[in-house]
């Protein structure tokens, strides 16, 4: 007979001078890692059931807690590595796919850590913004292009396409009600409207006690076309068509039916434990034209009051792609990497499907320039986003402003455990078990989403004054701020830019 | 709806937006709407008034209606009622692929055919039940994904064989589709069952059928000529464990 024993991945390491056996670690544990072992008036673990959430260590209130690494278990291998021995195992004894969350852990080119920005000496003076006003406002959305537009009378044409505005260019990237708690979706609710931006409903519908704050509110339709009618359309500020998603592109979703509980149902307008299945295609979508006729339905439906956004996966022909949807009516275009999170994705496809976001967004910015079309749209970049800096490289690269979503999580207490299909979030996030979901406080998470931004916003200031530059739109596809530094030639040509030195 | 007060349009030569907002501008009338030809979303997400529309409306005619009752004097063409959420959309010809394409509420009635992907991805919450009835036969793919809803096909016309096209219901996961019929599916997916309908059946079929020769003028009597079939998801098995937990 064949065991399938996988070593556990982590191991709890309670030092017992420390613990005071109050037993926080086992309330706090929904992975029920931790045991009280009553015979002996003192805690135990099971190795196994830990994912390295770090809940308990943070919760510990004698720092009795670490969570270690376990020493490889199998022979050294650099080609059959530990976990590729694993997952091979896990599927032995299954005979199922494997499902992950989160974005790929694995080691693929991060090209934000391989581009540097600039900065002025003596000839264009370096501005400080403490002292001088820095305009960091960005307007998102379609514009009339460089040639004025006049009116059968003569005048100037001053109207503008509908456009979202932001106060700083980031956003909350789409996330679902379902995929994440109520108290995850109020923070980031919240934060979008102290900080004058926007956050995503993602493809689960509006949560009625959210539309409130329809006006920093981006409305999602996807293919499952969940929680969407027209009082919904009518709320968002912008609404945006899901064609795709970085972490698992040409896949759709599915939300399992134990986890549409009843306040899910309502929003997503589904019976309860049925499951939501968002199919991959839009069936009613084949083509450029085909788009066009959902984008224009859209637009009618609202009477071309909001602009639409057609959100994809960076894959393979990204530019041509691009160029088609700028032409197909559609304001915005937001272009998903392929390190971005996800609630549940087939590993597989997280690890193996997409490109990196930097190479896509260089690429489109440019074919739509080539093509005199980039000023049809607006460019938002998302897929792993993790700081300032790489906001400024996006932004330098020919984004109007970027998406966050794993970013937003880690200030609400995500820790990267990548165990979100599991439902049992220890943080309070990726979950809709009541107990665990009220461990979120939603007036301190946006508290700390407002932060995370005022703080980056602060930082971008500091870049651009560097670099001499006192408003955003001057740093926009401005690739001379930025120079590569270990890239070969073909990656400089798609991203645009010098090497270091040059 | 009452042609003596409805105010009429002739659409001839109108480009879609000016028309659509033509019709917005008369959010509460009945409008007749006069040589209408393809122009697209007409009367998208109206909640009240009727539209009678003579000529050929163009693809997503009614997207995301929200109340209003739509009436076609002629065919209609791709993504009828996309999205719709209430009113009544009345087809006195044919209705193009994607008819009722997530529809979550209200009602269609065809009198002639649908092309493929009809009634795909109709879901259902509650009380809000869409209804998607078509006289002749369908293309392929019928009830795809289908979630929730209620889809009767009386196949007129079809009676020498099955109505439908090929995978009549794949990755259906709720609702039902009533089918009149005395052929069984070919190729059905292993996830959906085929079986004659019952009488709790019977009660929702018969007051559709009933509103439908009504609104077309065929005597019932020419419905029951046939049986009625019922195609639902088979959810004993469904819970085969595609995934497995990784990092
Ligand atoms: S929370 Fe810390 S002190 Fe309390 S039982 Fe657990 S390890 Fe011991
Ligand atoms: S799963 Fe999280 S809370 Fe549980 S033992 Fe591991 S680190 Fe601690
Ligand atoms: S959201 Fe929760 S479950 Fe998902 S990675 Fe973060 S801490 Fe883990």
């Amino acid at each position: 007979m064949i065991h399938d024993y996988i070593y556990p991945e982590f191991e709890v390491a309670r030092d017992y001078d420390k613990c005071v056996v109050c037993r926080a670690c086992e309330r706090q544990c929904a992975n029920e890692a931790h045991v009280y072992k009553e015979k002996y008036d003192k805690m135990t673990c099971i190795n196994e059931n830990c994912v390295n959430c770090h809940r308990c260590v943070t919760i510990c209130p004698t720092h009795a807690l670490k969570i270690v690494r376990s020493g490889d278990t199998y022979k050294r291998n650099a080609n059959w590595q530990n976990w590729i021995i694993n997952e091979l195992v896990r599927q032995a004894g299954s005979g199922a796919a494997l499902l992950s969350s989160m974005g790929t852990p694995e080691p693929y080119p991060v090209y934000w850590d391989k581009l540097l920005i600039n900065a002025s000496q003596v000839t264009n003076p370096s501005i400080d913004p403490l002292r001088e006003p820095m305009e960091v406002r960005m307007r998102l959305g379609a514009t009339p292009g460089t040639k004025p537009q006049r009116g059968a009378d003569g005048r100037l044409k001053t109207q503008l396409p509908p456009s979202l505005n932001l106060s700083v260019p980031i956003m909350f990237s789409a996330m679902s009600y379902g995929s994440i708690s109520y108290n995850a979706h109020s923070s980031l609710a919240q934060a979008a409207q102290q900080l004058g931006i926007y956050y995503n409903t993602g493809e689960g519908g509006l949560h009625r006690d959210f539309e409130q704050y329809g006006g920093n509110t981006i409305v999602q339709v996807a293919s499952g076309r969940f929680g969407v009618h027209q009082g919904y359309l009518d709320m968002g500020a912008a609404i945006e068509i899901k064609m795709g998603q970085g972490a698992k592109p040409g896949i759709g979703g599915h939300l399992p039916g134990k986890k549409i509980v009843e306040d899910i149902s309502r929003t997503r307008m589904i019976p309860e434990g049925t499951d939501a299945i968002s199919p991959a295609p839009h069936h009613d979508i084949y083509s450029i034209e085909d788009l066009r006729q959902l984008v224009y339905s859209l637009k009618e439906a609202t009477r071309y009051t909001k602009p639409v956004i057609v959100k994809i996966a960076a894959v393979h022909n990204i530019a041509a792609i691009a160029s088609g949807i700028a032409r197909s009516g559609a304001d915005i275009i937001a272009i998903d990497g392929f390190r971005g999170g996800t609630g549940a994705a087939p590993t597989r496809i997280r690890n193996s499907v997409g490109i990196p976001i930097e190479l896509a967004l260089a690429a489109v910015d440019s074919r739509l320039r080539e093509e005199g079309i980039r000023h049809r749209v607006g460019l938002v970049a998302g897929g792993s986003i993790r700081n300032s800096a790489d906001v400024v490289k996006a932004i330098a690269l020919g984004a109007d402003a970027v998406y966050i979503a794993t970013g937003a999580l880690l200030a609400l207490g995500c820790h990267l455990c990548r165990s979100c299909h599991s439902g049992k979030c220890n943080w309070g996030i990726a979950t809709q078990r009541p107990d665990l979901v009220k461990r979120l406080n939603p007036e301190i998470g946006a508290q700390r989403l407002v932060n995370l931004v005022t703080a980056w916003e602060r930082e971008i200031k500091e870049m651009m004054g560097g670099m001499g530059i006192n408003a955003i739109e001057a740093l926009r596809g401005n690739r001379a701020m930025l120079r590569g530094v270990g890239l070969n030639e073909t990656e400089l040509n798609i991203l645009g830019v010098k090497h270091a030195g040059a | 709806m009452s042609a003596v007060t409805a105010t009429t349009i002739n659409a001839a030569g109108m480009e879609f937006r000016e028309l659509n907002d033509r019709i917005a501008q008369n959010a509460e009338k009945d409008l007749v709407l006069r040589d209408v030809l393809g122009q697209r979303f007409l009367a998208a997400g109206r909640k009240s008034g009727g539209l009678e529309i003579h000529g050929v409306p163009g693809n997503a005619l009614g997207a995301y209606l929200n109340g209003a009752e739509i009436t076609v004097r002629g065919n209609a063409q791709d993504a009828t009622g996309d999205t719709m959420n209430a009113g009544r959309v009345i087809i006195h010809g044919s209705s193009g692929d994607a008819t009722g394409y997530a529809m979550r509420g209200g009602e269609i009635y065809i009198k002639g055919r649908v092309g493929h992907r009809a009634g795909i991805h109709m879901k259902a919450y509650k009380t809000n039940i869409p209804h998607l009835v078509v006289g002749g036969g369908a293309g392929s793919f019928l009830g795809e994904y289908q979630a929730g809803g209620v889809i009767l096909l009386l196949g007129l016309g079809c009676e020498n064989e099955f109505p439908v096209g090929y995978y009549c219901g794949t990755g259906m996961h709720g609702g039902k589709i009533y089918i009149r019929t005395a052929h069984p599916p070919k190729g059905l997916p292993p996830h959906v069952r085929f079986r004659p309908a019952d009488g709790e059946d019977s009660a929702v079929i018969r007051p559709l059928v009933k509103r439908w020769c009504a609104l077309f003028g065929v005597p019932e009597d020419d419905i029951y000529t046939q049986p009625f079939q019922v195609l639902e998801p088979d959810t004993e098995g469904a819970d085969v464990q595609h995934y497995t937990a990784n990092r």
